[in-house]
């Protein structure tokens, strides 16, 4: 978006600086008797409207990797940074959904959307404007004045999409956003999220445990194995989209991301 | 509506819950419970009114010991309307004044804790210090009953409708402010999270996430305390005050008016019953988001 500040294209230099980077990153959560390591030693650049798809197994530290990305956590050993700066907290540059949508259950679809828009103190005109805009982007119209609880999860979702673009953060972080519908709901939301994305370009890193969701979305899999968690494979998706699920390169992808996942 | 023990945790709501909760989007639903009486629902009422007329009319029970309705209904008007007996009846039209000097103190008592309860409350849920600092405290009061307090109030109030205030907001108190610790606690993290990815600073998020969140707890912990505080205006005016329905009642017990004590018996149960409603029909624009809480 065009109003942003644009320090991360003002610092570039002959290698582009990736978006987000990750230098030997550690996280160790003390256990009892035995200290759990969630990941250990994770290098990861991701570069500028980039979408990264991460997937492993639960236990696999995708979770944690996305948290310490969102600055909801800091990492035991190593760097995170975004746009060339360390991560010190959560921030509105860096937009989370979350899987379990994480919507305000008080305020009406219209007012989780508005949400961010009011913290930044924006003219009230100025947030109309922005959520009636976010409103027609997911389709969710018709049920702006609805509280949380009176929609389907697949509502929710997008209402959780929306309101994240809504302060158009810089970069998108989805933790597992479409786990808990249904396959067709889910595939619909894909394409959905396609769609805004190419709209929007952002960067997004997408956590699923899903190697078609992964293969559909992702311009690369980031593929992670458990105990302790780490990165074992990185996988370049070199299809157009929009990505037919029964081709033979799609096959072929996601035998390669299977056998990567089992290794 | 119950009044849900004031230490149980008070139903809560988070976003998530079903995911296919409603595929189309539900239309609102029916906000609150109408205002409508259905005969049915008087039939056990009106039965036993009838069986006590009964009773004492037969001389099954003695009249003396138990009024019989159309005495008590007498009564009623007269301490309320006053009478051609006026002079006969030292009660007579007094009714009215009593109603409002109680209901003025369990106002003025309920608010203080109201107020202070919830913002105690909210803090303690919310702050690992408040909690470490400002719990032992309501920890050792709150086993004390609020009776064992009259003295106390006595001696530092003297016989004054402060005394009876001071006591109403004391036994209000805890159940107030465990709710709203409770409702503060109960907040999901992810709520947190979710409003400091936003741009909520964390001074804020108390007042943005935590206050909203505990709203249906806070309300639970409201109707237990409003209902302590119509407990807590009879007791503390039948021994440290002079005027309210519990003196009225506690007069009335000393002259063998037991017709007077079954009206401010009933009055209080109605003001009781009133207030309640008061009190939710209050809370339910702040509340239409919770389904469960009605």
């Amino acid at each position: 978006m065009s109003d942003e500040p644009t320090f991360a294209s003002a610092l570039v230099d002959d290698p582009p600086q990736p978006m987000i980077g990750c230098r030997g990153v550690s996280k160790t959560f003390p256990g009892a008797g035995r200290d759990f390591v969630a990941l250990d030693g994770v290098d990861l650049d991701i570069a500028p409207d980039e979408f990264i798809t991460v997937l492993g197994p639960s236990g696999c530290g995708k979770s944690t990797l996305l948290n310490l990305i969102a600055g909801f956590d800091l990492p035991t050993a190593g760097t995170v940074s975004v746009a060339g700066g360390p991560v010190t907290g959560p921030s509105p540059d860096k937009g989370v959904v979350f899987q379990d949508f994480a919507l305000f259950p008080w305020l009406t679809v219209r007012k989780n959307i508005a949400y961010g828009l009011r913290e930044k103190r924006l003219p009230k005109a100025e947030i109309r404007r922005i959520v009636d805009d976010m409103l027609d982007t997911v389709g969710l119209e018709r049920v702006a004045d609805h509280y949380p609880h009176q929609l389907s999860g697949g509502m929710k979702q997008r209402v959780s999409i929306a309101r994240v673009l809504a302060i158009d953060p810089r970069i998108l972080l989805l933790d597992e956003p479409f786990g808990a519908l249904d396959e067709q709901r889910r595939s619909g939301l894909q394409d959905e999220l396609l769609r805004i994305w190419e709209q929007r370009r952002k960067t997004a890193v997408f956590v699923t445990h899903s190697v078609e969701e992964a293969i559909v979305l992702g311009d690369r899999v980031v593929v992670m194995a458990a105990g302790p968690g780490r990165i074992t494979a990185v996988v370049d998706v070199d299809l157009a989209r929009p990505r037919d699920r029964t081709s033979d390169e799609f096959n072929a992808l996601r035998r390669e991301v299977t056998a990567h996942l089992w290794s | 509506m119950r009044a849900t023990d004031a230490a149980g945790p008070a139903a809560r709501t988070a976003s998530g819950g079903s995911p296919e909760a409603t595929a189309e989007a539900a239309t609102p639903r029916r906000t609150g419970p109408r205002l409508r009486i259905r005969p049915q629902y008087l039939a056990v009422p009106v039965l036993l009114v009838v069986l006590w007329e009964l009773a004492v009319v037969s001389g099954l029970i003695d009249a003396r010991s138990v009024p019989a309705p159309h005495t008590v209904a007498r009564t009623w008007w007269t301490w309320a309307a006053g009478g051609p007996d006026a002079a006969a009846d030292p009660y007579s039209g007094t009714w009215l004044p009593s109603v409002y000097a109680s209901t003025q103190r369990v106002l003025f008592g309920f608010a203080l804790s109201a107020v202070a309860g919830t913002a105690v409350g909210l803090l303690i849920g919310w702050s690992r210090w408040a909690r470490m600092l400002l719990q032992p405290v309501i920890d050792i009061l709150r086993p004390i009953p609020t009776t064992a307090w009259v003295p106390f109030a006595v001696v530092f109030f003297g016989i004054q409708p402060t005394a009876s205030i001071f006591l109403i907001a004391l036994g209000c108190f805890p159940p107030i402010v465990l709710n709203a610790t409770a409702g503060a606690r109960g907040t999901p993290d992810v709520l947190v999270s979710a409003a400091r990815m936003l741009g909520t600073s964390p001074q804020r998020t108390l007042w943005r996430v935590g206050l909203p969140s505990a709203l249906p707890s806070l309300l639970t912990g409201l109707r237990v305390g409003l209902a302590l505080a119509w407990v807590l205006v009879i007791v503390s005016e039948m021994v440290a005050v002079k005027s309210g329905l519990g003196f009225s009642l506690w007069d009335a017990y000393y002259f063998g008016r037991m017709d007077v004590i079954v009206v401010a018996m009933l009055t209080v149960g109605l003001l009781g019953y009133l207030s309640d409603k008061l009190l939710n029909l209050a809370a339910r624009p702040v509340l239409k988001w919770a389904p469960d809480v009605r």
